[in-house]
């Protein structure tokens, strides 16, 4: 299988945070509104260079959410930014009435989503986020795999006219994905081809699935592995054409097994094309306080999860 | 400049005779559309009926033939408590929105006048859906710092229920506007001390109003909402003391069910719709004025 190289160790919100820059540089529509964790979201560059289109909304972020919905009328591109249980599960109702059922143009960042967030525990570590923005009808869901794709997807979803969830993360990562791999939303990117399981992922579980897949290729198993950065719209062609081949997927997100990536899936294959899958996600529960590395271990995340979770789909297969 | 540019909207002059007669035939149309569908809110939209005669036929700058969802050049209006939609419908209609004949499918299947106001049927003069309550100050908000940076001059308009000052988001949305300084907007307040539970002091006192806006760094102003010539002479002073660094808030005492006998001085009829009998009762203080839907 073809090697990852490993460009650097960065966060996926520092990728948001000069994603959110270069938009203020090119497009004078886009707008940019936190809730008290302006270092927190990297957004103090595009604050310090237009303070003029920077709102500060204070730790209310139900109003932070209403105000991006009205700036919208008048046509700015508003992007808010808090973690992403704030962004979320905090203001849905917010969210659906002002921002999905209106059909307004508010992007919402979200950081320190899932486990890796780490110490501040699970009051913070939302696991229901993907589930809850892609039930909304309308809402684009995206969650890019490292730093740079970060700084991509924000480009990418200033260009889409209506609401958008992007969900990006705490800790350093590894950059790793091609610089030369075009990224279009909606467009899943297939990493490693192979015959014998199909390994979809977004996140953070990307790295992870890539390992997992190295670790297969030592035992003879060719894995397939598939960025799936959107969630919805999610890329069908990407999941079917792929099973078709392989025959047995499974699923890698850092999100409770119920309603995420997992589902998505999930849902494509009982419709057109049944076939084994499992599913490497947070069983259920809340998370705690602990080192990412330490968390994705004990929550079932890591890459030999995957590796075991793969040999059992493709056991399945019968 | 341009000559071929568009020239200014600007508001109607309806004298006041005129706009108490457009009222009269509002008030018929809440009671019919709430009859209609059965159901629906007439108290509250009977309540605001002066007002909203009097923005949409003499306060706002504001052409109905011109309507888009950006509405640059214009005052906007945002309808925070949505359950007055009756009263909403009937001013866009009566005042040039959409077909008057429309207000016949209030809360109907395949309506473009859903029970709460949407933009999601492509209604025109509605920007924002409401209904779940608190959330149409925050973005009238918005919206004025859009007119602000877009170097827009014309104000923003919004109308919250008193029993809707109650959400939290709504104190966090007054916090802000004063902080930023958000001086082209006037949010009013139906203040008719009323609520679907009952009276607002017994559900859930809201304490010395006046003092909460005005510790929240807003001008305060206090109006007679049922009172035509009060109405234009105070928002008349509202619009006055916009531009000065301060949002404006008018807390407008109303009587909930105002202009029949039968609806007044009770909560009940926050979000309950007439019966053929009490329709017709309703109807019969309200003589037509400018022709039925």
């Amino acid at each position: 299988m073809p090697t990852f190289s490993v460009r650097a160790h960065k966060d996926t919100r520092s990728g948001f945070g000069a994603g959110l820059l270069a938009l203020g540089e090119a497009n004078n529509e886009v707008v940019a509104l936190c809730a008290d964790l302006t270092g927190s979201l990297k957004m103090d560059a595009f604050a310090q260079k237009f303070p003029d289109r920077f709102f500060q909304c204070g730790v209310a972020e139900a109003n932070m959410m209403g105000v991006a919905a009205g700036l919208t009328i008048g046509g700015k591109i508003p992007f808010t930014g808090t973690f992403a249980n704030f962004s979320t599960g905090r203001v849905y109702d917010q969210i659906r009435q002002s921002i999905a059922y209106t059909g307004k143009n508010v992007k919402i960042c979200a950081s320190h989503a899932g486990l890796t967030l780490g110490e501040d525990g699970a009051t913070h570590q939302i696991l229901e986020d993907i589930g809850l923005m892609r039930m909304l009808p309308g809402m684009t869901v995206v969650v890019p795999a490292d730093h740079d794709q970060t700084r991509q997807a924000t480009l990418a979803i200033a260009e889409i006219d209506g609401p958008v969830y992007l969900r990006f993360g705490r800790p350093k990562w590894p950059v790793f994905i091609p610089e030369d791999l075009p990224f279009t939303i909606g467009k899943a990117q297939t990493l490693v081809q192979g015959k014998d399981v199909s390994i979809f992922a977004c996140g953070h579980l990307v790295w992870q699935a890539l390992q997992a897949a190295e670790m297969l290729a030592q035992k003879g198993v060719h894995a397939e592995v598939i960025n799936m950065h959107t969630i919805k719209p999610l890329d069908v062609e990407a999941v079917l054409g792929s099973v078709g081949r392989t025959g047995c997927a499974v699923s890698c997100e850092e999100h409770n097994r119920y309603g995420g990536l997992g589902d998505s899936i999930a849902q494509v294959l009982a419709l057109h094309a049944p076939r084994p899958q499992e599913f490497v996600a947070v069983n259920d529960t809340f998370g705690e306080s602990g080192t990412p590395d330490q968390l994705l271990i004990k929550y079932g995340l890591a890459p030999s999860d995957i590796v075991s979770a793969a040999e059992r789909a493709i056991r399945r297969k019968g | 400049m341009l000559m071929s540019e568009t020239a200014p909207v600007k508001a109607q002059d309806t004298p006041i005779d005129e706009l108490a007669r457009i009222c009269g035939q509002v008030r018929r149309d809440i009671v019919r559309m709430t009859h209609g569908a059965q159901s629906g809110h007439p108290g509250g939209s009977l309540g605001c009926t002066e007002f909203m005669v009097a923005l949409y036929f003499r306060i706002l700058q504001h052409d109905p033939a011109q309507w888009d969802m950006d509405g640059r050049g214009q005052d906007l209006f945002f309808l925070s408590n949505g359950h007055i939609s009756p009263v909403w419908y009937s001013v866009l209609a009566r005042s040039g929105y959409f077909p008057i004949k429309e207000l016949a499918t209030f809360r109907k299947l395949d309506s473009r006048l859903q029970g709460h106001p949407t933009t999601h049927e492509g209604l025109p003069g509605v920007r924002m859906a409401s209904g779940s309550l608190g959330q149409g100050l925050s973005v009238a908000i918005g919206a004025a710092l859009a007119k602000r940076l877009n170097g827009d001059d014309r104000l923003v308009y919004s109308l919250h229920g008193d029993g809707e000052l109650q959400e939290g988001q709504i104190w966090e949305a007054a916090m802000f506007a004063a902080a930023r300084k958000v001086e082209n907007l006037i949010a009013t307040v139906d203040w008719n001390g009323r609520q679907i539970d009952g009276d607002v002091d017994d559900v859930m006192p809201l304490g010395d109003l006046k003092a909460k806006w005005a510790s929240f760094g807003w001008d305060v102003l206090e109006m007679n909402g049922n009172d035509l010539a009060d109405v234009l002479r105070t928002m008349g002073n509202a619009h006055g003391r916009t531009g000065k660094g301060r949002p404006v808030v008018v807390l407008m005492h109303t009587e909930m069910g105002q202009g029949v006998d039968f609806m007044m001085g009770t909560h009940k009829w926050h979000g309950v719709a007439p019966n053929d009998e009490q329709a017709a009762r309703a109807l019969a203080q309200l003589p037509e004025t400018l022709g039925d839907y």
